[in-house]
């Protein structure tokens, strides 16, 4: 049934569902599109960055949100240690085709498994004083869950995108994918840009997580299912660019929030990936490449 | 001599199988039957993805899907025709090497790594458009009656185990072919330096859609009897990440440059796996496989088959 | 141009080919010419767009505008493997072996597929080929653990094996001793007298100044300077393209 009340409803989840799209693809957008390496297990991660989340908040009360805060410098030595293996196993050997997409792929799977050992296949979700409220704007609702996560999502985008457009390491690894050679003039190692480039992926995933699972309830496997929703992005937004992902995040997330709202949910895993599919094949360079 | 040697083994192989099914030289427990008939799905599974993986490398994330719309397809065909387990399996084949070959069409002008995501993102759409198809049962799933027995096997299981084996044998043989033959050295060639292949006169992308082709079919006659197996599909089962894990996973350890490793990888791994899940939990051991798989590409990339090899060679 | 008249024919002929990279222009508007038999050197500064150029004729980039035409067949939209089978093939800059294989089965697969070799005829005629390139010695070796001049001795053997018409050899030498850049001069000789055309291009301009009937000079994606090795040497153009101004 279509109304305009449904539309305006649907938009605006759409917009606050995208920005938190951002939040989640913004570390693949640094490892895959600027860095070269194809983090399948990237979703993986953070599902790992909701459980853990989900165990303080369950254990001791403490805030999903701080909890992710406090969680993104183990998450990004944890980054730091995947890259030297996967750059000393296959990187530096110009192996990472094959084996390393397979060495992500085992990553991604050892994970979802060990959560479902630990935690079994139910689905889990935090407690905080700020989910479960609901804002009425006219016909709108806007529901608390979504709205914090989306600010939250936004402060971080924009803080890692000050670092990259600002410091001298964050236009290293802007150039490291590239341009080696000047890097390697301006007296930086890409090894260890790369490193920590992916680093920091990786660290934004212990607080999208978190995220993740202050907007809805989470278990092992629905890692899977956001591995269209980064890669979409990261392909859409061309890869690399850091604005480019937000804008894609946003467009994914109304498209979604539509498709949700007037087909139903159960179509709503594959507008990502048909997106993802349709990007790929007709327009790989991203919509804002050249 | 040495050339005759694996057709040899093929025949006795097969015959054993006979010997077994229609003859019940030796009774054995009907369990024996299901166990084995998984572990030979896996040899397919394997060896197909292996022909575009392990030969072109080209890394295919979406076996479950190619297994699953193998399978729907037969369910498709029950439906429609109550259509006999042999008229499943030539079919759901070319369906799954369309799939392969549209598939291919769409990706494989980009870098490798967009092909190994748009696998991906192909199983999930596919398993949500089978979700939301009724007539196949949507997220309900469909049951697939299955005759009790099947003349001259006995039970339909004793069947189903045989054709497997063939299916196997098969599967194992094409992968053989392709290695051996100019197509085979053309695929390696992509692997090494895609542009030097192309420029040094292998016509790439036909190459490589014809692995895809290739490769989609055999996992479409890997997927095409489950539905017959299993009595009863749903996509959750279907397009179970088992599938694609374990695609990936025993080529791999058993070793992606030969057609001998994904064999026995498959062998070895599948048959962990059976004894596994009756004595310790199906996530425990899974998670094994997981790790190993992660252990072999980091310390021994050519496989169980590579060591041996190496083996072999040092002792020279 | 009276190409009959003077008895040479026309083998590759370059038409006003445009190149461009998003907003860079790499090769605005250039005419090349090879005659059949000829040994064609093709010089120009760092970023002139040599590489561009070869490129382009041999199919790994498609040209944005202009023509490239071959033994009177125009490429355009042709793709590599059609115009190595057409009988063009080209040596990489970086080495770009099949390095899983071993050399002689590196030779086989454009022996195979360009030249249709039977497979039994294979490593006979790899054979030969090694002999002329000098790397028969290493015929079994596994290609990825050569040495710096065997890789590109490999290279232009694996070119040879297409039985190219003409050969385009991409910096060959670079970083090779004043001893093996005569060796692969030698090659390149050996090639060229069995009938071979080449366009060699090349930073060492001993090697392109005894190599060389006529020289070709790229700058900034223009060609500034077409003649024999003398003319080209004494083009004040030349002069400023390469010492700057």
């Amino acid at each position: 049934m279509f109304s305009f009340d449904l539309l305006a409803n649907a938009l605006v989840a759409g917009v606050l569902l995208g920005g938190f799209y951002a939040a989640v693809s913004l570390g693949l957008t640094v490892a895959f599109g600027q860095l070269d390496i194809v983090n399948i297990a990237h979703p993986a991660f953070v599902i790992l960055g909701s459980y853990i989340a989900y165990m303080c908040n369950s254990l001791w009360g403490f805030d999903p949100i701080l909890v992710g805060l406090l969680a993104t410098p183990v998450f990004y030595f944890i980054g730091v240690g995947v890259y030297r293996i996967y750059y000393e196993s296959f990187e530096r050997k110009g192996d990472e085709a094959l084996r390393g997409l397979a060495f992500f792929f085992g990553v991604m799977f050892i994970i979802e498994v060990g959560l479902i050992i630990a935690y079994g296949v139910d689905f889990r979700s935090v407690q905080a004083p700020y989910i479960g409220q609901n804002w009425e704007i006219g016909t709108i609702g806007i529901p608390t869950r979504m709205f914090v996560p989306f600010c939250v999502s936004i402060i971080m985008f924009l803080a890692v995108y000050l670092y990259m457009s600002r410091t001298f390491n964050g236009r290293a690894i802007m150039a490291v994918a590239q341009d080696r050679l000047a890097l390697q003039l301006m007296g930086a190692d890409p090894v260890k840009i790369k490193q920590l480039g992916f680093g920091i992926g990786i660290g934004t995933t212990a607080l999208a997580g978190a995220l993740l699972i202050i907007i809805i309830p989470v278990e092992p496997s629905v890692g899977r299912l956001y591995i269209g929703q980064v890669f979409a992005i990261a392909v859409l937004a061309g890869l690399g660019s850091i604005p480019g992902t937000l804008i894609a995040a946003i467009i994914l997330g109304i498209a979604e929030s539509l498709v949700s709202t007037f087909y139903g949910p159960s179509w709503a895993p594959a507008v990502a990936f048909g997106i993802l599919l349709l990007a790929l094949a007709f327009r790989p360079q991203g919509l804002f490449g050249r | 001599m040495k050339l005759n040697s694996f057709w040899l083994w093929a025949v006795l192989i097969a015959a054993a199988g006979a010997a077994l099914t229609i003859f019940d030289v030796i009774v054995i427990n009907k369990f024996i039957y299901f166990a084995s008939y998984v572990v030979l799905q896996y040899v397919i599974l394997a060896t197909a993805w292996n022909i575009m993986g392990g030969y072109m490398g080209y890394v295919n994330f979406g076996s479950a899907g190619f297994f699953a719309v193998g399978a729907y397809s037969s369910v498709v065909l029950y439906k429609l025709i109550q259509a006999p387990l042999l008229v499943m399996i030539p079919v759901s084949g070319i369906v799954c090497a369309l799939l392969g070959l549209g598939m291919g069409y769409l990706t494989l002008r980009l870098r490798g790594v967009f092909f190994a995501i748009a696998t991906l993102a192909m199983a999930i759409v596919l398993e949500t458009l089978i979700t939301n198809w009724e007539y196949v049962g949507g997220a309900s799933g469909a049951y697939v009656l299955r005759p009790r027995t099947i003349e001259p096997f006995g039970d339909y299981i004793e069947f189903l185990f045989f054709v497997m084996l063939i299916l196997a044998i098969f599967a194992v043989a094409v992968a053989r072919w392709v290695e051996r033959s100019k197509i085979g050295r053309g695929f390696s060639a992509i692997r090494d330096d895609e542009l030097a292949a192309e420029c040094t006169g292998v016509p790439t992308l036909k190459l490589k859609l014809l692995a895809t082709t290739i490769s989609g079919f055999l996992m479409g006659i890997a997927g095409a009897p489950f539905a017959m197996y299993v009595g009863f599909v749903e996509p959750a089962s279907a397009f179970n990440l088992v599938y694609a894990v374990n695609s990936i996973a025993m080529p791999m350890i058993g070793g992606a440059t030969t057609w001998l490793g994904p064999l026995v990888g498959a062998l070895l791994l599948g048959t962990v796996q059976q004894v596994a899940t009756v004595t310790i939990s199906s996530e425990l051991n899974l998670l094994i496989v997981g790790v190993l798989l992660v252990f072999f590409v980091i310390a021994a990339p050519d496989g169980i088959v590579g060591l041996v090899r190496k083996w072999r060679g040092g002792g020279k | 141009m009276t190409d009959i008249s003077s008895g040479t024919e026309r083998l590759l002929d370059v038409q006003g080919v445009v190149k461009r990279f998003g907003g860079f222009t790499a090769l605005n508007g250039v005419d090349l010419h090879v005659d059949k038999g000829e040994r064609l050197g093709l010089i120009g500064p760092n970023g002139s767009g040599k590489t561009t150029m070869i490129n382009c004729i041999s199919g790994a980039l498609a040209n944005d505008d202009g023509k490239i035409v071959f033994k009177g067949v125009t490429m355009d939209g042709k793709k590599p493997n059609e115009r190595t089978q057409l009988g063009i093939a080209r040596s990489f800059q970086i080495p770009k072996p099949f390095g899983t294989m071993t050399v002689l089965e590196n030779l086989a697969i454009p022996l195979e597929y360009v030249s249709r070799t039977p497979p039994r005829q294979v490593r006979e005629k790899a054979m030969d080929i090694l002999e002329t390139i000098g790397l028969a010695e290493r015929a079994d070796q596994n290609s990825g653990s050569l040495t710096q001049i065997d890789m590109r001795r490999l290279e232009l053997a694996r070119a040879m094996a297409a039985s190219p018409d003409l050969l385009i050899s991409d910096e060959a030498m670079a970083g090779l001793s004043s001893n093996e850049v005569d060796d692969i001069l030698d090659i390149l000789f050996k090639l060229n007298e069995r009938g071979i055309t080449i366009i060699m291009i090349e930073h060492i301009m001993r090697a392109v100044m005894r190599f060389s009937e006529r020289i070709a000079v790229l700058d900034a994606g223009q060609k500034i300077a077409d003649g024999t090795p003398d003319e080209v040497v004494n083009n004040p153009e030349v002069e400023r393209a390469y010492l700057g101004e």
